[in-house]
């Protein structure tokens, strides 16, 4: 029996939840949950827990590029009956980690790894650059402003070796949400890859009756911009609204509750630059990213602009900062205004606030480094 | 569905990273609506611009969420993709799998689906990517019914919840955050699956404050593992880090010649508060000092440990920009205990006491937290029967427009003008 169209309550069964997590667990994990005593990256991508039993895991992370086939999941599964006893995880950074009790078994699921046609790469612990979160883009989003598994794979070409090596001052976090609605939380990242958009909302007047709310398309604006307003279609006077696009700033909440008000573009959209933030409580509070390049165009296939911008801040920081030190320390610890100079990033009043709350972050002291910008002034 | 050619896509093939667009030729072998996927992808490529179109509402009976509608622009010229759903499966805990479980559900993709998938999505859900509608009641069948598991959240409901690996793997966890995350997900399948709230609610349950599963930056309420008492402390372990015969921060900076461990420079000079010195060869902690930020615990992960009256600081609040500007979660209540014991009825109190004022007061499409900033922090510690504290602001306000209320001044608000004006000539 299987579902029967004609009696589609007949049998269902909903609210089971997932699988719990005890059935999921490696026999090591299991034996070991609440004891473990210690750990220690033995090399780039491999961990080492040391249980207070003595027991010991040892844990290979591969990175994946988050959108894969089944075929792929079902090879993951393969490596996991051969050499982890079936199980193996994910993380929330999109990397697949296998896990196995001893050293010898460790060693023989490396040469697996590294042996198979299909790319395996070993790394992303500590002071890397570990796998970027990501959005949907263009493979699947209605609302994007770039794509996201193209500049993700773009940009982690680019940064090979940072992954399967661990020479930075610290983790550098990198994400990409591919709209202002930030599904990826690129938000507090050290280095965070935007789309944005900067074309108003253009209004398809022909279809707005039949498909938006207006009072909703209305107060969807965040700053009042949008308006009732009349408009003739097909020689009949109907209710739809306008945009005052002095007033925008690109968010796309409007197109978000009002299919007829779509606002990508090719020339409009591209991406946004923000870096410095920080999720993680040590040493500094966490932190949000910070806008430094308004804009970068979509350059498809590979987004030559984009790679360049994250590859100098990321060579900058490895060159400059102190151990220990995230990149928003790093910016911080020598000032944003030095940060835009040893970055050779132009500032544009872009990357002041005008927003709500802006004022926090404007300087009200005399405290400042003379940089590049200061005598650029003073000339 | 024929094969496309894709110049643009194909350059994606090339460099160290693995590829998507390897991995989707070769499943497009066997689920020739791949072809498609990619020939509408170079498409955008070409285009610069998606062509998805807008939403679209579609689900099973029943649930308010767990799919997302999806639909192509060119369905014409890429017919594989011409109904594009999303099926979120709610993860288990910690993003652990048997490959008996994970192959069951990739059999029941390859029989209703693209055979494309995203491990996983951000909120922490398993995405089956691209499926029709009239193969979405079928998949929930054999999901029920075959697997017995479930779809996760979307819409304006409890988002699938998500925690980081806890006490499974990590010596830092401050609970049990898998357990806590698969009770609580349970306990709230009817929040899940049927949209009742104002807006979206996520939770996310990190073992400690380096919070891995960015509970603090994503989460209407985050609970993060904390300790009440003293750093656990191994002074030989100390003196071994000291020696160098210990890799700092669990070897995590080995690839580059920073130097002999330096404990000053390393540990006692980056304490956010300075409340570590060294006395001879021990190493000392003032805890009363301690903000338990984590940092010289990460340096030294053999030496020093979180305290043993561990628990958990709820912060609520976090959010994404969209629209008033990106919202960290706010500390709320500074410790609670996290125990099976009492099946996390004193988690269930706060989270529903949250849930009673939001579902009143917030408006369409707000975040608790917007809530929170609108109404402001003073009322919203009332409703969570909080007492202020100086634990809940970074500073005291600096400005003087406190929003008395009548009950708390003298005589109350009531007043004779004509009474005032017996003394005072106008």
């Amino acid at each position: 029996m299987g579902y029967d169209p004609k009696n589609p309550m007949e049998g269902r069964i909903t609210d089971l939840g997932p699988r719990s997590y005890t059935e999921m667990l490696p026999p090591v994990i299991a034996a070991n949950k609440g004891k473990w005593d210690y750990h220690e990256i033995l090399a780039p991508g491999i961990l080492l827990h040391v249980s207070e039993t003595g027991a010991e895991c040892y844990t290979v992370r591969v990175g994946s590029p988050r959108l894969v086939s089944i075929e792929y999941v079902r090879e993951l599964c393969d490596i996991a009956d051969k050499h982890c006893e079936g199980y193996l995880r994910f993380t929330t950074r999109n990397n697949v980690e296998f896990m196995v009790d001893s050293k010898d078994k460790c060693d023989a699921l490396v040469e697996e790894l590294k042996g198979r046609e299909t790319k395996l790469p070993i790394g992303g612990t500590g002071a890397s650059v570990t796998n970027i979160v990501h959005t949907q883009g263009w493979v699947h989003c209605h609302t994007p402003a770039t794509d996201a598994s193209g500049p993700v794979k773009a940009v982690m070409d680019d940064l090979f070796e940072y992954f399967g090596s661990m020479t930075l001052p610290a983790q550098v976090r990198i994400a990409l949400a591919c709209c202002l609605n930030m599904c990826g939380a690129v938000h507090a990242s050290d280095i965070a890859i935007l789309g944005v958009h900067r074309k108003p909302p253009m209004i398809d007047h022909s279809r707005i009756t039949g498909v938006c709310e207006l009072p909703l398309a209305i107060a969807s604006c965040p700053l009042g911009a949008v308006k009732p307003a009349k408009a003739e279609v097909n020689g009949e006077e109907i209710k739809t609204v306008k945009v005052n696009a002095d007033r925008c700033m690109f968010c796309g909440n409007c197109y978000t509750m009002c299919p007829a008000m779509p606002l990508a573009d090719p020339e409009g959209d591209g991406i946004a630059i923000l870096v410095g933030g920080k999720v993680s409580n040590a040493k500094s509070a966490p932190k949000f990213s910070k806008l430094v390049i308004p804009f970068l165009p979509n350059n498809a296939p590979r987004w030559p602009e984009t790679v360049e911008a994250v590859r100098k801040i990321v060579e900058v920081y490895a060159k400059d900062a102190n151990k220990y030190e995230r990149l928003g320390e790093w910016a911080e610890r020598i000032g944003w205004e030095k940060f835009f100079e040893k970055c050779e990033i132009p500032f544009t009043d872009k990357s002041i606030d005008d927003y709500r709350l802006a004022y926090d972050t404007w300087r009200t002291s005399t405290q400042f480094k003379y940089t590049n910008a200061t005598d650029a002034y003073t000339k | 569905m024929a094969k496309h050619d894709t110049p643009l896509l194909d350059e994606l093939e090339n460099g160290p990273w693995p590829s998507f667009v390897t991995d989707m030729k070769r499943q497009a072998e066997t689920h020739p609506e791949c072809w498609d996927i990619l020939g509408q992808l170079e498409l955008s490529f070409k285009d610069r611009i998606t062509h998805w179109k807008h939403g679209g509402i579609v689900g099973v009976f029943g649930y308010g969420g767990g799919i997302v509608g999806r639909y192509s622009d060119k369905p014409e010229k890429f017919p594989g993709v011409e109904h594009f759903h999303t099926v979120r499966i709610a993860q288990p805990s910690g993003l652990y799998y048997s490959t008996k479980n994970l192959r069951a559900l990739m059999d029941l993709w390859d029989k209703y689906g693209s055979g494309m998938t995203n491990m996983h999505g951000s909120t922490g859900d398993m995405i089956l990517l691209g499926t029709r509608t009239e193969n979405l009641e079928p998949l929930f069948w054999d999901l029920t019914h075959d697997l017995e598991q479930d779809l996760g959240g979307s819409g304006s409901n409890l988002r699938t919840p998500s925690c980081c690996l806890g006490e499974s793997r990590c010596e830092w966890s401050c609970y049990d955050a898998q357990d806590v995350c698969y009770h609580l997900t349970m306990h709230y399948q009817d929040e899940i699956h049927r949209p009742a709230f104002p807006y979206k609610f996520k939770f996310k349950f990190s073992g400690c404050p380096n919070d891995c599963v960015a509970s603090i930056a994503r989460s209407d309420f985050a609970l993060i593992g904390t300790w009440k008492d003293d750093i656990q402390m191994d002074q030989a372990a100390v003196k071994e880090y000291i020696a160098g015969n210990y890799p700092a921060n669990g070897g995590a900076h080995a690839g580059r010649d920073w130097g002999p461990f330096d404990i000053k420079k390393e540990v006692l000079d980056l304490c956010p508060t300075n409340c570590m010195w060294m006395e001879g060869d021990e190493l000392k902690i003032d805890n009363s000092e301690c903000t338990r930020c984590m940092h010289c615990i990460n340096v030294m992960p053999r030496a020093l440990k979180p305290g043993k009256e561990k628990g958990a600081t709820v912060c609520i609040g976090a959010k994404a920009p969209i629209l008033d500007g990106a919202q960290f979660a706010t500390m709320v209540i500074p410790f609670i205990e996290v125990s099976k014991d009492n099946e996390y009825e004193n988690l269930i109190d706060v989270i529903e006491q949250v849930w009673d004022w939001w579902m009143e007061v917030g408006k369409n499409r707000e975040r608790v937290g917007e809530t929170m900033q609108r109404i402001g922090l003073p009322t919203f510690l009332k409703v969570m029967e909080v007492d202020a504290m100086p634990q809940h602001v970074k500073e005291p306000r600096s400005n003087p427009y406190v929003f008395w209320k009548e009950e708390e001044v003298e005589g109350g608000w009531e007043r004779d003008v004509e009474e005032f004006r017996k003394k005072h000539a106008a």
